[in-house]
């Protein structure tokens, strides 16, 4: 019924031409309301790639926790007992957790903000200096770009290793001078740098990260006389497990070992990357839902025009329907034109707003692809799915605006169409 | 051809209704050329848009080559308009942005011929109403007695058996008034029924037979230029 032969087409150009004003103000409403939803669906993702990208660079799975102080009395003890971890504790952990597949200690020399506590040579700056494990890279992953990362052995025999971020190496050492094999003091402790690595990513924490220090956790027990305990946990989730789910088991472990009421809500606290990542994409769906409303919403009141217009048309255009009744149109030929002019008129102003639309969006891609900042927005896009969606919808939408006036248009009789003025 | 016993038609008024058409008997055999003729209200222009199937009619009967045409849908008659049935109307009806080949072509867009043979036959049609140079340009481009003309060769394009034409001479000068019934006394001659509505005795005198209406009835029926009391089939005896 909808194919488009020359002769129909021939038709159809003439409404357009015939009144080209209508046919822009009728176009525009439609147009309008695919540019606005193929904007709107685009700078949303646009924010989803600029958010995925600074978070693309985290482990899924990994988990945090740490411990702060209890606020409800249990087993004797008072309340605001301060907690602590050691790493019995962690041993202790990674035999009973169900949910768990890594469990690293950590720990971080603190209270020396801002003075330097790391010298080479004549230079000296202040970094983080963290205890870890040879296993920490798989909870937080970096790019060694000289050396390795710790490994067993340095843990074993309590090296005094360290592994250096790549701006400690641009403070400490010469330009093209090789810090491995080198020696650093940190905190008057001799340790010989095994690596240099580059955080991955390129947001703030990235940069924090190439300024820290990492040596062996069993090394820093006894160089910093923290012993065995446990600043905080980096943990990986296994595969499959709910991240709420082992994120409370986890607490309520850690609470038995530690035996802190089990309903205290502030002593350890948590954080895990799923659960953000789980939010985001919440957030992210429901903002391209309410792009997909709005943008229908502006394509429903262009398409509410379009019917309108086209009432008016078919109106004015009475005394030209009743001469084609009289020609021999069946009511049938009579539909399809109307129709077929309501799909014409929306789907080339739909065209039209499709290609702006595109085209800004490919425009702001290009500006930020050659340096534009914008912040946390990343190539802004609309995939081809979400095109092709929203063309029926507008497609459906047309049928939809064209059978009122269609309708419309068959009510008249011929000889009242005739007999009409113009 | 046509046969029409006792047509009867009324339009609804606010109030009531309003009866136009009285019981018409009227028979019109293949080749004839009629004039219908009356004053300005007696129901002419009601009674041609019954024949042309343009409009209903409450009760009676209308044979048109044989078939009866009580009770059709829209698009049985649209059907046997484009088959059967020509139109031309005083104030011409083309259709302001179709050239003359296109407003002449419009008939076979609805019968499904070729675009081809369409823009052939419209073209050869316009040549017999000697418009074929006149072909490209628009209804607005063109005087009266052109605009007629295309009109005339739209509704001769699909070769019907009947042309009805409602004061086809109404807006135009007496000059060009006989050149177009000239053309319709030619198209005639081809062996198409003619049917004229016309207030103009010299048109109605151009045709063989002469209908006169009078408030919804057929008052006067009989070869032109006779008086001839009304019958069913147009021989003339009393009543
Ligand atoms: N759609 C309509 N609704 C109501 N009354 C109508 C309608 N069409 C025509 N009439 C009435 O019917 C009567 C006959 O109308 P018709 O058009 O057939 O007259 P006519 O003989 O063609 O007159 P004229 O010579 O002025 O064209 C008139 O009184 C007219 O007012
Ligand atoms: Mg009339």
């Amino acid at each position: 019924m909808m194919g488009l032969d020359r002769d129909r087409l021939i038709e159809l150009v003439q409404v357009v031409v015939r009144n080209p004003l209508r046919a822009f103000l009728s176009a525009l409403g439609a147009g309008w309301g695919l540019f606005m939803i193929i904007i709107t669906v685009g700078a949303a993702r646009g924010l989803e790639n600029g958010v995925k990208a600074d978070m693309g660079n985290d482990v899924a799975n990994s988990m945090f926790a740490w411990t702060m102080s209890t606020s409800i009395p249990y087993k004797g003890y008072q309340r605001g007992r301060w907690l602590e971890l050691d790493i019995d504790d962690v041993q202790w952990l990674e035999a009973n957790t169900q949910h768990l597949d890594l469990v690293c200690p950590e720990i971080q020399l603190g209270g020396w903000q801002g003075t330097n506590n790391v010298i080479h040579g004549k230079q000296s700056g202040a970094f983080d200096v963290s205890g870890a494990i040879a296993e920490y890279q798989q909870v937080k992953p970096m790019n060694i770009t000289n050396g390795r990362f710790l490994n067993q052995a340095d843990l074993d025999a309590e090296r005094k290793v360290c592994v250096i971020g790549s701006r400690v190496q641009d403070i400490l050492f010469e330009f093209g001078e090789n810090p491995l094999g080198e020696t650093v003091q940190i905190q008057g402790v001799l340790f010989r740098v095994v690596g240099v690595y580059t955080p991955k990513g390129n947001d703030e924490d990235a940069q924090n990260e190439a300024e820290s220090i990492y040596i062996p956790f069993t090394t820093f027990g006894k160089a910093f006389n923290t012993r065995d305990r446990v600043g905080w946990l980096s943990m990986l989730i296994k595969d499959g497990v709910d991240a709420e789910e082992a994120e409370e088991a986890t607490k309520q472990l850690i609470k038995s070992r530690l035996s802190v009421h089990p309903d205290d809500p502030r002593a350890i606290g948590c954080w895990s990357m799923a659960e953000e990542f789980q939010k985001a994409e919440l957030l992210f769906s429901g903002m391209r839902l309410i792009s997909l409303l709005f943008g229908s919403l502006a394509l429903l009141a262009g398409v509410i025009g379009i019917t309108n217009i086209m009432l008016i048309s078919i109106k004015e255009r009475t005394k030209e329907l009743g001469i084609r009744r009289s020609l021999g149109a069946t009511p049938v030929r009579i539909l399809r034109q109307i129709i077929g002019e309501t799909l014409f008129l929306t789907l080339l102003a739909g065209l039209c707003g499709l290609v702006l639309g595109v085209g800004l969006l490919e425009a702001v891609d290009g500006y930020l692809e050659s340096g534009g900042d914008a912040g946390v927005f990343r190539h802004p896009e609309i995939d081809f799915g979400t095109v092709l969606t929203v063309l029926c919808i507008l497609l459906g939408m047309a049928i939809f605006a064209g059978i009122l006036p269609a309708l419309r248009a068959l009510a008249i009789k011929p000889v009242e169409a005739l007999r009409s003025e113009g | 051809m046509l046969a029409l016993r006792g047509i009867e038609k009324s339009y609804p008024l606010a109030v009531g209704s309003l009866p136009v058409l009285k019981g018409i008997d009227l028979n019109i055999t293949q080749g004839e050329m009629v004039a219908i003729m009356g004053s300005s209200g007696s129901g002419k222009s009601t009674l041609l848009n019954v024949l042309g199937l343009l409009d209903g009619f409450d009760s009676g009967g209308y044979d048109l080559d044989g078939v009866d045409m009580s009770g059709l849908s829209e698009k049985q008659a649209a059907r046997y308009r484009s088959q059967f049935l020509g139109f031309v109307f005083q104030s011409f009806n083309l259709i302001s942005f179709k050239t003359a080949l296109e407003n002449v072509a419009l008939p076979l867009f609805y019968q499904k011929v070729p675009r081809r043979e369409r823009q052939r036959r419209a073209l050869e049609m316009l040549g017999k109403m000697g418009m074929d140079d006149r072909a490209d340009h628009l209804p607005s481009e063109l005087s009266g007695g052109q605009k007629q003309r295309v009109a005339i060769a739209r509704a001769l394009i699909t070769s019907p058996r009947v042309i009805l034409a409602d004061e086809p001479t109404g807006a135009l000068d007496s000059t060009t008034s006989s050149e177009v019934m000239s053309v319709l006394r030619e198209v005639n001659a081809s062996g198409i029924t003619v049917i004229i509505v016309t207030h103009e005795a010299d048109i109605a005198a151009k045709c063989d037979r002469t209908i006169r209406l009078h408030d919804g009835v057929i008052i006067e029926d009989g070869r032109s230029g006779e008086v001839v009391e009304p019958t069913a089939n147009g021989a003339g005896s009393s009543d």
